[in-house]
C-alpha cells in the first residue's frame, strides 16, 4: 500500500496584520522601523497580512510594490494582501495572494487611532446569553399595608390584592383576584409593561411612572377582567 | 401542647374582649383546660367581662418579671373547672411585654392546657403584635363596616409577615373571620356591609356572625360571658362558632332578618 504523499487540511494560523490607514511612503518607512526596533523578536521573519481596504488614497502597483520592500526590509514576510472589491479591480496583477474580505464582526472592531499600524489583534467573542429571571409568583392575599416588589421580573399574584396594600414590578403585573389596591408596573421605566387582573377594582395603576387613579378607572371596565398598557403616552384599558 | 389562639382585630371596639371570654367559655365547657390571657397592658378589661376583677392579686407582667408565679397570678374561673383567666397589669405600658419574657409564660402554659387564648389589644403595636406573635390560629373580630374590615385585613397582613410563624417558615397561621355586631336589617337597608361583601374582601373562612344583641351588652356589665346566655341569639352564635373552631359543621344562623309573625299565623295560634 502506498502511503500518501500529502495530506490538505484547513488550519488557522494566527498572523500579524499590517492595516494601512494613510500610506506615505517615508513616513510609514520610519513608523515601521520604530515599531519592529521596540520588539525585534516578534517581528523577525513575521509572516504578515498587508490590508489596504481601509486605506483612504488609491495604491498603484509600484507603490505597492515599495511598500512591500519596506516590509521585507523590516524584517516581516508579507504573505498576503487584504483588498475591497474596488481596490481588486485596480491592481490588475497583484504580487502576492489576495485574502477574501473580513466578515463583518471583526470589521467591528475598530482600532485605537493611537497605536501603530501593525499589530496583533487579540478579540474576545462575547457571546450574549439571555439570563432569565424567574417570575415572581405569590399565591397568598397581598393585604392592606404589604408591599410586594419583583425585582427586575413579572410579578404574578394568585390571591386578591386588598386596598392598602401595594404591589410592584420592573415587568409586568398579574393578578388572578381582585386587584383592589395600587399595582405599579415597569417601576424602572419599561414602557412595555403591562398590568392583567381578573377585577379592576384598583386604587392606582401605574405603568412606568404613568398613572391612572381609581376615579379615572372608573370609567371603564370597573370589576371586570382588564389589562392595562401604555400606549401614546397614555394607560389604555383594554378587556382581557 | 397547647393550640395558642389569638383574637385580634387592629380596630378597637369591635368586641375583641367579649369574644375572648365566650370562646374561652366555650372551649371549657366542652371539657377543653383552657386559659384565656389579657394581653392590654394598661387598659384591663378582661377580668370585668370574665367576672373576676375583685381576686386579680397578681398579673401577667408580675410573672413575665419574675415577681410572682404562674399559678399565683392564674384566676380559676367561677363557674368553669377548667377555665383560668391571666389578667394583664392596669399600671404597667406595653413595653412591659418582651418577646423572651412573653415565650416563656406561654410555655409554661402550654405543658398544662389545650387551648390559649390571647386577648390582643386595639392597633397595630408592639402590645397586638406580642399577642399575635406566637400565635397558631387567629379569630380576626370584625364589625361589618369599612374601617374595621380595612383594620382586619392590615392586621391579617402582620399575621402574615410578622408572626413567629411566617419568620420561621413554619406552616402560616390559621385565620378565622368573626363577625360581630352584625344587624341584617341595616344590612338590607343598605347601611351595613353584608357577609358576602366582608368574606370577599378579607377573603379567609368564616368563624361565625355574631348578630348585634343587648344581650351582649347585659352580660358584659354583668361579668357574664355572653355564651352562657343560651337564650339569646349572640350567645347562640358564639356557641356555633366554638364548634366550628373545633371542627364541627354548623350552619351559620342569625344571617336573614327575623321575619315578624304575620298577622294570620298570630291569629291561627302558636304562642
Amino acid at each position: 500500500m502506498n502511503e500518501p504523499n500529502f495530506q490538505l487540511k484547513g488550519s488557522a494560523v494566527t498572523a500579524i496584520v499590517l492595516e494601512l490607514y494613510q500610506y506615505d511612503t517615508q513616513a510609514f518607512r520610519d513608523a515601521l522601523q520604530e515599531k519592529v526596533s521596540q520588539a525585534p523578536a516578534l517581528f523577525t521573519a513575521s509572516p504578515i497580512v498587508v490590508q489596504l481596504d481601509k486605506l483612504e488614497s488609491t495604491l498603484d502597483p509600484s507603490l505597492l510594490a515599495t511598500l512591500l520592500q519596506d516590509c521585507q526590509n523590516c524584517g516581516l514576510q508579507p504573505m498576503a494582501l487584504r483588498l475591497n472589491d474596488e481596490q481588486a479591480e485596480q491592481l490588475t496583477e497583484l504580487p502576492l495572494p489576495r485574502l477574501p474580505a473580513l466578515n463583518s464582526r471583526s470589521r467591528a472592531v475598530e482600532p485605537e487611532p493611537s497605536k501603530a499600524a501593525s499589530e496583533v489583534v487579540v478579540k474576545t467573542v462575547v457571546e450574549e446569553k439571555i439570563i432569565e429571571r424567574a417570575s415572581k409568583i405569590v399565591t397568598r392575599p397581598v393585604r392592606s399595608g404589604q408591599q410586594v416588589y419583583a425585582e427586575g421580573t413579572d410579578l404574578i399574584i394568585l390571591a386578591p390584592v386588598s386596598e392598602g396594600a401595594e404591589i410592584l414590578a420592573d415587568g409586568s403585573i398579574h393578578v388572578y383576584g381582585p386587584l383592589r389596591g395600587r399595582a405599579l408596573a415597569g417601576v424602572k421605566g419599561n414602557t412595555q409593561a403591562r398590568v392583567f387582573c381578573q377585577s379592576l377594582e384598583a386604587e392606582l395603576i401605574s405603568i412606568a411612572g404613568n398613572f391612572k387613579l381609581s376615579d379615572a378607572l372608573r370609567a371603564e371596565r370597573w370589576k371586570q377582567a382588564a389589562q392595562i398598557s401604555y400606549q401614546d403616552d397614555q394607560l389604555i384599558v383594554m378587556p382581557l | 401542647m397547647a393550640k395558642i389562639i389569638v383574637v385580634t382585630s387592629g380596630k378597637g371596639g369591635v368586641g375583641k374582649t367579649t369574644t375572648s371570654a365566650a370562646i374561652s367559655t366555650g372551649l371549657a365547657q366542652r371539657g377543653h383546660k383552657t386559659v384565656v390571657i389579657d394581653f392590654d397592658v394598661g387598659l384591663r378589661n378582661l377580668d370585668l367581662i370574665m367576672g373576676c376583677e375583685r381576686r386579680v392579686v397578681y398579673d401577667f407582667v408580675n410573672v413575665i418579671n419574675g415577681e410572682a408565679t404562674l399559678n399565683q397570678a392564674l384566676i380559676k374561673d367561677k363557674r368553669n373547672e377548667t377555665l383560668y383567666i391571666l389578667p394583664a397589669s392596669q399600671t404597667r405600658d406595653k413595653d412591659a411585654l418582651t418577646t423572651e419574657g412573653v415565650e416563656k409564660v406561654l410555655n409554661e402554659l402550654s405543658e398544662e392546657f389545650d387551648y390559649i387564648i390571647c386577648d390582643s389589644p386595639a392597633g397595630i403595636e408592639k402590645g397586638a403584635q406580642m399577642a399575635l406573635y406566637f400565635a397558631d390560629a387567629a379569630i380576626v373580630t370584625t364589625n361589618p363596616e369599612v374601617s374595621s374590615v380595612r383594620d382586619s385585613d392590615r392586621i391579617l397582613g402582620i399575621l402574615q409577615s410578622k408572626s413567629r410563624r411566617a419568620e420561621q417558615g413554619l406552616a402560616p397561621v390559621e385565620e378565622y373571620l368573626l363577625l360581630t355586631r352584625y344587624n341584617p336589617e341595616r344590612v338590607e337597608a343598605g347601611e351595613m356591609l353584608g357577609v358576602k361583601d366582608v368574606e370577599d374582601i378579607l377573603a379567609i373562612p368564616l368563624l361565625g356572625v355574631i348578630p348585634e344583641s343587648e344581650a351582649v351588652l347585659k352580660a358584659s356589665n354583668q361579668g357574664v360571658p355572653v355564651i352562657l346566655d343560651n337564650e339569646s341569639d349572640a350567645g347562640q352564635a358564639y356557641d356555633d362558632a366554638v364548634s366550628r373552631l373545633l371542627g364541627d359543621q354548623v350552619e351559620h344562623r342569625f344571617l336573614e332578618v327575623q321575619k315578624k309573625k304575620g298577622f294570620l299565623s298570630r291569629f291561627l295560634g302558636g304562642k
